[in-house]
């Protein structure tokens, strides 16, 4: 949570609120930020910490582990009309690419305002080239679009 | 939005829109059936919770940031280590 706490700043700028849950109190919630955060990102963690102690926002998100009782490496994508957008759920072991989820919000949030009449192929980064689905692109994406294009920066 | 509340020595419940009614002797299997993964293109569950942020306790509802884009992650628990 460190890595998106660092990153909040380029969230907000974006209109992006951010909310962590797990089923800690907030009163853990409280001295893990004073204690361990804090000291990692240098500021107070920005965002709103919430507390799911019995787990039921983690199962009504499918992502409650019953048996350990806690909640998995669930992350959301929720548009401004509450519609989910996209998830990754991750054992806990492994940790997010908070850039990865960024990348995401910038193509979710083109999409969106384009109206759908824009769309994002793979690896698109903010700067690189869109598709315009309709009835011309159909069976010619390979003569607009190239799958080198999707490993370039 | 969210408000602020004195921390007490009772852990602050979790307020959600769709409780569960008290309807008894409603078989466990419902609820195992319930479990299944939540689909794009559909509502986020909404929730209220309690919450830490910047120094206070508050109470955080979802649907009450409608409007804008939101990034909810779950995690394991405080002072793991990833």
């Amino acid at each position: 949570m460190a890595a998106v706490a660092a990153k909040y700043p380029e969230f907000k700028d974006m209109g992006v609120e951010v909310l962590s849950v797990s089923v800690d109190s907030i009163f853990v919630h409280k001295i893990w930020n004073d204690n361990e955060l804090s000291k990692m990102v240098g500021h107070d963690v920005p965002f709103m910490m919430c507390s799911d102690q019995d787990g039921s926002i983690g199962r009504d998100y499918g992502i409650y582990d019953e048996e350990g009782g806690v909640e998995t490496r669930g992350r959301f994508i929720i548009d401004p009309d509450g519609i989910v957008q996209g998830y990754e759920v991750l054992s806990p072991p492994v940790g997010r690419n908070v850039e990865e989820t960024i990348r995401q919000l910038q193509a979710f949030q083109l999409v969106r305002a384009k109206e759908g009449k824009e769309a994002t192929p793979s690896g698109w980064k903010p700067g690189k080239q869109t598709l315009k689905p309709g009835t011309n692109l159909v069976g010619n994406v390979w003569q607009v679009w190239k799958v080198e294009q999707a490993f370039e920066d | 939005m969210p408000e602020e509340f004195e921390p007490g020595c009772q852990r602050p419940p979790i307020k959600k829109k769709n409780v569960e009614t008290d309807i008894t002797n409603e078989p466990i299997v419902k609820e195992e059936a319930k479990k299944s993964m939540i689909k794009v293109g559909k509502p986020a569950p909404d929730f209220t919770a309690p919450a830490y942020h910047l120094g206070k306790f508050t109470n955080v509802t979802l649907s009450e940031l409608k409007g804008q884009w939101v990034v909810l992650c779950f995690y394991p628990g405080d002072f793991t280590f990833v």
